[in-house]
């Protein structure tokens, strides 16, 4: 049995890892859920989190909004909407993140007519990014 | 110098995005082929079930003095529009970048439905990308059309830039392996239907994004080798307009010579 798989985290702008992998904790939007090698082959979404990623030796942390995940024997490649290093998600940065969510929510509310469910779909998002947040330390303070 | 080092740059983000687009691709490819394309799948890859009216996304750049650049993009979705308004369909186009406008505007200025403007953005990021895309899946809703396609150049290196159409509503999901190659069968969290409501909009954005960052550095490849080719043409024409600069100085030079001479000998 393989103790190793490829993990990829790529983002639509560039690619942020290329790596080998003994463990990838991966926050899916039934839950989070930790992947090991000769996983069975899933697909799955992603809701705003904190995705970890550890190779026997050290932990990386990568901030993701959202995306998809598959997930096969070998190899895990992870498409995030927008992503991040963990370090690199400050106070600004987190800020601006709550306002987008934020802007999400209030067009969803003034097209609820239309599509009712985008509303619970974008206070969701909110409230993910906002617990997100409370995972890395930061707070929306508002 | 700027101008190789902004084409690296574009050339740069091109290249990284590519990995994200292959990886979508091949995950829509195969989920489209697992869930099969049949009455109960989303609009986006089943088709409106009509093919009447088409709306054509043109990107070009907005700025000149890139030699065919603008030009090669903009004359593909003319073929294009004229093709498909002679078979009697209705034609709409948006046009992204102000140079393909002003070509199209000549003749098919009737079928401009929107415009998107890309001056004063000096990096295109996956937002702007989305924006574009919001506003084709809000006509897409709305109605407005049932196929749509993008037209760019797709970047294969500096000399060679590639126009290029690619249609994006219905999506175009031969991306993924075919099932005699043993595709590997995935389970989905949540159901496959939820998964792939999620991803064709985002392939729309995502189609739309490699093509803007592919017209990035196709743009900036085509400026550079139009102006190296200015260059050598301007250097080609000063050596001849010197040569026959000195020639016709040496000409008056000559004449005025024989006068004096012919003037000494008649004394």
């Amino acid at each position: 049995m393989a103790d190793k798989m490829q993990f990829d985290l790529v983002s639509p702008e560039r690619g942020l890892a290329s790596m080998e992998a003994k463990e990838v904790q991966l926050p899916g939007a039934e839950g989070d859920m930790t992947a090991l090698p000769d996983h069975a082959p899933l697909v799955t979404t992603l809701r705003p989190g904190v995705l970890r990623v550890s190779d026997g030796q050290s932990d990386r942390e990568f901030v993701v909004t959202g995306g998809f995940a598959e997930i096969t024997a070998e190899s895990i490649s992870v498409l995030a909407e927008q992503a991040m290093p963990k370090d690199d998600v400050n106070g600004d940065v987190f800020a601006n993140m709550v306002d987008v969510a934020n802007e999400k929510l209030a067009k969803a509310q003034a097209q609820s007519a239309n599509h009712p469910a985008s509303v619970d779909d974008a206070a969701k998002y909110l409230d993910d990014i906002i617990a997100m947040g409370g995972e890395i330390g930061l707070s929306a303070n508002r | 110098m700027v101008a190789a080092a902004k084409l690296r740059r574009a050339q740069d983000a091109a290249e990284q995005g590519r990995p994200y687009a292959e990886k979508f691709n091949h995950l829509l490819g195969n989920l489209a082929l697992q869930a099969g394309v049949g009455e109960s799948a989303p609009a986006l890859l089943r088709g409106t079930g009509n093919d009447q009216t088409h709306l054509l996304v043109v990107m070009t750049a907005e700025r000149g003095l890139c030699g065919g650049f603008n030009s090669n993009i903009s004359k593909l979705a003319r073929a294009e529009a004229v093709a498909l308004l002679a078979e009697g369909k209705t034609v709409k186009i948006i046009t992204v970048g102000k140079k393909g406008r002003d070509v199209l505007k000549r003749d098919l200025s009737d079928h401009f439905i929107d415009h998107v403007d890309l001056s004063g953005m000096r990096n295109i990021g996956y937002g702007d990308a989305r924006a574009v895309a919001e506003n084709v899946l809000g006509r897409f809703e709305d109605g407005e059309f049932d196929v749509a396609k993008i037209f760019y150049s797709h970047f294969k290196n500096v000399v060679t830039q590639v126009p290029t159409m690619r249609q994006i509503i219905p999506a175009d999901v031969s991306g993924g392996e075919s099932s005699e190659a043993g595709a590997e069968f995935y389970d989905y969290e949540p159901d496959e239907d939820v998964i792939l409501r999620e991803l064709l909009p985002r392939g729309v954005a995502t189609a739309i994004f490699s093509g803007m960052l592919e017209n990035g550095a196709s743009e900036q490849g085509a400026r550079m080798s139009a102006m190296d080719n200015a260059t050598r043409n301007a250097g080609e024409m000063i050596d001849k307009l010197t040569i026959e600069f000195n020639r016709s100085r040496q000409a008056v030079i000559t004449n005025e010579l024989i006068e004096i001479i012919s003037g000494a000998e008649a004394l």
